[in-house]
């Protein structure tokens, strides 16, 4: 359902979107009947002339067996739910894949920054391509990322893959996705963080292997120094206070 | 307990004495009067929401037309977005819902339900509304200083609200915080007397179970108040001295933690829910029983039912934090309370619905109100399991979704019931019928809109539409055609619904003064407010009132009339 919305382009979304549907199930059969009874019962019981209501108290047992057996059926609901909710996320979030490659995510008032561990495969080493505001990576490949921010907290999102995670300053996450459809994806920030936060987005842009190993030559040509600099220059919020 | 003090009625009594020949100062601004009070309370509250909407009114305006000048505001910048929406939301709990649902009914609707002359602690009552008034000055202050107001978000997560280096508003987050610290003190102060002058002053005769259900949602949200209350007011403490005396409790870099904030705040935030959530049910309770002349099903259940939602919502805190970085085992344990405890709501709601089979319904404007709090809080009750399942939040946290979701449990809690419970208690506090006409124009006009604001942002939510994000025109994949239409549908409704409490505040005004007379029970109900005069003295009452039975004997076999107020003798 909500791929019709919006792209589903990594491993875990099409689980995020199935819990979606199983939530919609369960919960919607209930709103409707609990509505559908609320009204039958408001057009039912109008005030007519000469009629008095009932004296029902609720004590009842032939009655009150229509709040009972609903609530061990919610109750049942829920169980379900929960079961599955924490599947999903222990997914995403609890396990952690061994990793293809591993990249940096860096988040600061109000822009992105990554590095990718460039040919030699290792973070922090010279041959570090850094990159603003536009992240690439292969199709199929597990990656791991470590989030960080220099400031304040900001959060990283990436709608297509279902992924958000927030960056505290003084900590490192690691967290994990796997993109599955090529193509260029947004990553938004989504803690509010200043007055630059709704313009601090940025491209995730997943190539085929090819595309990838073509974009990693091109960059790691670059010195790194160059990299930095343009880490420096951060664009600022697209109108002043 | 029962019992009921006559040396305090007696004592109180003198000083209702001394207040005979009040002037106006003392009596509008000065006074110890609860219904007073609580009528203070009230209209602040409705005076802060009219600002509060104005404040939605401009930033949805600035969503469906980025870059378009707001007709009465202008363009709006980055900054000021950021401040219309940490404001709105911060009014609209902390000044309008709080103060109209606690303070307001409690104040009013407390003495009255159970026979008592006035609050225990009078001045403690009155001290509370200045400081309260105070806060919301302090408030408005705030937007007006250099650099303007705050706009950290309403759950104002550092370091972002501890530096004014990284929020660029040195005052306005300071007063921002000066006034949140001020306001919970202040219903700190009406708390303890809601919870003492319940368990002391109750008419004789009035047991425990004899208390009309509304009374029982104020005392309990008061106290799950004053228990959630306490981190939050030192953390805002220790925030504040992170801001100007350069502490670092939050700040990372020189040892604090920002996440500590996030406990502290939510903590507090989420029992919070209920505590506004909680008066709101009890209002619906007893409208609904008046109008539908039938006793509360099941009212001791719904008690415990009560109890047990204020107990579990102690322990669902961290449900705003699934992705905030807190160890992931932690995640599992929260998902369960929060599914946990759409259990007793559910059961609320059923009890609720439950109460209209055999009834004799008349759909007076309060009861359309009390109804329709039911058949929307409803959708905000099932949309709360999406949030719970943390695997389907690790994707709709802080994205519009959430924004619909919490609106339409707020929305009925602070607009719809507080509507059923003003159209309701009307009579009793001027004296005077509102309009029914104006009161159904205004009632279909507010709930239409309503349903047209908030049912395209679930949608724009589940498109994952991030929240606080002052023009949607700068990422691609939200700036869809479709998108567009939803943000724009979403504020013509918002502009309709405003319109359409003009017909409201004209009635009000109007009936207030010229609207018919009504004697003491025009709506042929129970409860003790309804024995006392329209509107009632000072000291409520000429003789006490004694409580016979409990107060929803309506439609009782083998009577003539289809009410039996709670102090009549057989
Ligand atoms: C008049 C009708 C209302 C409209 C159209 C409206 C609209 C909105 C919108 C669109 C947002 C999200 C802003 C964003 O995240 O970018 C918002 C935030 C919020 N609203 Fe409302 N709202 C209304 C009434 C209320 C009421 C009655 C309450 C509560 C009693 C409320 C409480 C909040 C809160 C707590 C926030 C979060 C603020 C924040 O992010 O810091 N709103 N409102
Ligand atoms: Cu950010
Ligand atoms: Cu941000």
């Amino acid at each position: 359902m909500l791929d019709h919305l919006i792209a589903s382009a990594a491993s875990f979304s099409g689980d995020v979107d199935g819990l979606f549907v199983l939530i919609t199930v369960l919960v919607g059969v209930w709103f409707i009947a609990a509505e559908a009874m609320f009204f039958w019962l408001i057009f039912r019981f109008r005030a007519k002339d000469g009629e008095k209501a009932q004296y029902v108290t609720g004590k009842e047992k032939h009655l009150k067996k229509w709040i009972n057996i609903p609530h061990a059926l919610v109750l049942v609901c829920d169980v379900v739910i929960i079961v599955a909710a924490i599947r999903v996320w222990v997914t995403i979030k609890q396990t952690l894949p061994p990793a293809d490659r591993t990249v940096r995510v860096v988040a600061q008032q109000w822009a992105w920054t990554f590095a990718d561990p460039g040919p030699d495969q290792k973070l922090d080493t010279p041959d570090d391509i850094r990159t603003t505001d536009e992240l690439h990576v292969e199709v199929g490949k597990t990656y791991h990322f470590l989030l960080e921010s220099k400031d304040v907290v900001h959060s990283f999102f990436v709608p297509a893959f279902r992924l958000k995670q927030d960056a505290d300053p003084g900590r490192i996450y690691t967290g994990w996705f796997k993109p599955t459809k090529t193509g260029s994806y947004d990553i938004l920030c989504a803690e509010i963080c200043g007055i630059g936060h709704g313009v601090m987005g940025a491209l995730l842009v997943v190539d085929t292997p090819e595309a990838f190993q073509a974009w990693e030559q091109a960059h790691a040509a670059e010195t790194p120094a160059e990299a930095a600099s343009a880490t420096e220059s951060t664009p600022a919020p697209a109108a002043g206070q | 307990m029962a019992q009921h003090s006559h040396e305090a009625a007696h004592v109180a009594g003198a000083s209702h004495d001394a207040h005979h020949h009040q002037n106006w100062f003392q009596k509008y601004c000065w006074s110890t009067d609860h219904k007073m009070i609580g009528m203070q309370y009230m209209f602040t509250g409705m005076a802060m929401a009219l600002l509060g909407a104005f404040m939605a009114y401009v930033f949805r305006m600035q969503l469906a037309f980025p870059g378009h000048a707001v007709p009465g505001f202008g363009l709006v910048s980055p900054g000021q977005y950021n401040m219309l929406i940490t404001n709105h939301g911060s009014i609209m709990i902390f000044w309008v819902a709080m103060p109209v649902l606690i303070a307001g009914f409690g104040n009013f609707l407390i003495p009255l339900m159970i026979g008592a002359d006035d609050m225990v602690f009078p001045r403690l009552n009155r001290l509370s509304y200045q400081l309260f008034l105070l806060s919301a000055l302090v408030l408005i202050a705030s937007l007006f200083v250099q650099n303007g107001g705050f706009g950290g978000a309403w759950t104002a997560y550092p370091p972002l609200s501890a530096d004014k280096h990284y929020n660029l508003t040195p005052w306005g987050s300071s007063l921002w915080l000066i006034a949140v610290v001020l306001e919970f003190v202040a219903f700190l102060l009406g708390g303890i007397n809601f919870i003492v002058t319940s368990m002391n002053s109750r008419a004789p005769g009035m047991k425990a179970f004899d208390v009309p259900i509304v009374v029982w949602t104020i005392v309990i949200a008061s106290i799950l108040f004053l228990a959630s209350v306490g981190p939050l007011v030192a953390g805002a403490i220790m925030l504040l001295f992170d801001q100007l005396l350069g502490t670092s409790f939050f700040n990372p870099t020189r040892g604090g933690d920002p996440v500590l904030w996030q406990h502290l705040f939510w903590f507090f935030g989420h029992p919070e829910v209920y505590v506004v959530m909680l008066p709101a049910m009890g209002i619906v309770a007893e409208v609904m029983t008046v109008f539908a002349r039938k006793k509360l099903f099941a009212y001791k259940t719904v008690i415990y039912t009560i109890i047990a939602t204020g107990v579990l919502s102690f322990f669902v805190w961290a449900h705003h934090q699934f992705v905030a970085g807190i160890d992931p085992r932690m995640a599992n344990v929260f998902t369960v309370t929060t599914l946990l405890i759409s259990i007793p709501v559910a059961e609320m709601c059923f009890v609720y619905i439950a109460t209209l089979y055999g009834g004799s319904i008349r759909l007076t404007t309060p009861m359309l109100w009390a109804l329709a709090f039911i058949a929307e809080f409803l959708i905000g009750g099932v949309t709360g399991i999406y949030l719970g399942s943390s695997g389907l939040d690790v994707f709709f946290h802080d994205t519009y979704f959430v924004v619909a979701h919490f609106h339409y449990t707020f929305f009925p809690i602070a607009i719809i019931a507080v509507m059923s419970g003003v159209t309701f208690w009307f009579p009793k506090m001027f004296g005077r019928q509102l309009n029914e006409f104006w009161g159904k124009v205004h009632f279909w006009g507010t709930i239409i809109p309503f349903n047209g604001i908030f049912i395209p942002l679930f949608i724009l939510g589940a498109a994952g539409e991030h929240r606080r994000i002052f023009d949607y025109s700068n990422f691609e994949h939200m700036s869809k055609p479709w998108m567009i239409d939803m943000r724009i549908a979403a504020t013509v409704s918002l502009v309709v619904m405003l319109a359409f409490q003009i017909p409201f505040l004209i009635n009000f005004v109007w009936s207030m003064f010229k609207g018919p007379k009504v004697g003491k029970n025009p709506w042929n109900a129970n409860t003790l407010e309804w024995t006392a005069d329209s509107p009632p003295p000072h000291g409520n009452w000429a003789v006490m009132p004694e409580v016979h039975r409990g107060p929803y004997e309506y439609s009782v076999p083998g009577r003539e009339r289809d009410f039996w107020p709670q102090d009549e003798k057989v």
